[in-house]
């Protein structure tokens, strides 16, 4: 087990693991997509407050749910790349951070066109938005970061550090509802108690959070071995992987 | 049907969430394949060059 582990850690390995797992990642995607949206747009009952537009929450909680997710995969990554000066792990943070800016802008584009109907405003310097906004931030800071630096050892060093240093964020979006009087509504589903949610509504929104994060496993997959034919276009082993491909 | 697409006079803002989800999404399935292939395409290059 651990053996396998540490073969992954070596970009030669991983690339023809991601090769295989990406078709099987990719169809399950689908199949949670379909059903999802299907359970999503036509089996959930109408809610008696907010009608039909509360159907934005199938993907817009994902999305924001993503955000967080992705943003503390990016951390860890980063932070283990930082202390063990693994290639592999520099390569799963820097996969990560335009996925996790992707999701972010979702969910706030996406809360933007829930806010309009229902709070009657697009915007609003709440605190939930406002954090989130600063999640997007550390996001494009952490890409900016990583272009400006020309050696690739150095950037994901201070890279790491800023997604480290970002996690503070993480807390003060998901308790940001709680501690400050937003105009953003509380948790329904991470509560400690049962969820504030009807089975039929919570069903299909936990079947797109599924399909969300298995999309995100098989786009990360993706960029990672687009990083990995950038970084390694010099070794034998890409070489010959490129020429065997070639018969 | 017609009632399903008009989403209780939410239109606007339940099918723009859901058409900036797909296109955001394709994206980013449609851009790495695409890198990937120049990628390839240029590590072939460079091995001809050396040949």
């Amino acid at each position: 087990m651990w053996s396998f582990f540490h073969r992954l850690a070596s970009p030669k390995h991983f690339y023809p693991f991601a090769t295989r797992l990406i078709p099987w990642l990719g169809w399950s995607t689908l199949i949670l997509f379909i059903v999802g949206l299907y359970l999503g747009l036509f089996v959930a009952p109408t809610d008696y407050q907010q009608g039909e537009s509360y159907r934005i929450i199938y993907i817009h909680v994902p999305a924001a749910w993503m955000s967080m997710f992705v943003y503390m995969v990016m951390a860890i990554s980063g932070g283990i790349g930082l202390v063990w000066k693994m290639k592999m792990a520099d390569i799963v943070a820097s996969s990560a951070a335009p996925l996790g800016a992707a999701f972010t802008i979702l969910a706030l584009a996406t809360g933007s066109l829930w806010g309009k109907p229902m709070w009657g405003t697009w915007w609003i310097w709440d605190a939930r938005l406002t954090s989130e906004l600063i999640l997007l931030f550390l996001y494009l800071g952490f890409i900016a970061l990583q272009s400006a630096i020309e050696d690739r050892r150095t950037a994901a060093n201070a890279c790491a550090v800023l997604a480290l240093v970002g996690v503070v964020n993480i807390p003060i979006i998901h308790y940001s509802v709680e501690w400050w009087n937003t105009l953003h509504q509380g948790a329904t589903v991470t509560r400690f108690d049962k969820p504030a949610m009807a089975t039929s509504m919570l069903i299909p929104l936990l079947t797109m959070f599924l399909a969300f994060k298995l999309y995100f496993g098989m786009t990360l997959l993706m960029r990672a071995r687009v990083e990995i034919l950038e970084r390694e276009r010099d070794a034998s082993w890409m070489k010959d992987m490129i020429m065997e491909s070639d018969k | 049907m017609s009632e399903f697409f008009n989403m209780g006079g939410y239109a606007l803002y339940v099918w723009s969430s859901y058409g900036l989800a797909l296109v955001i999404l394709l994206a980013n399935i449609i851009l790495p394949m695409r890198r990937r292939k120049q990628q390839i395409a240029m590590i072939k290059r460079r091995l001809r060059r050396t040949l």
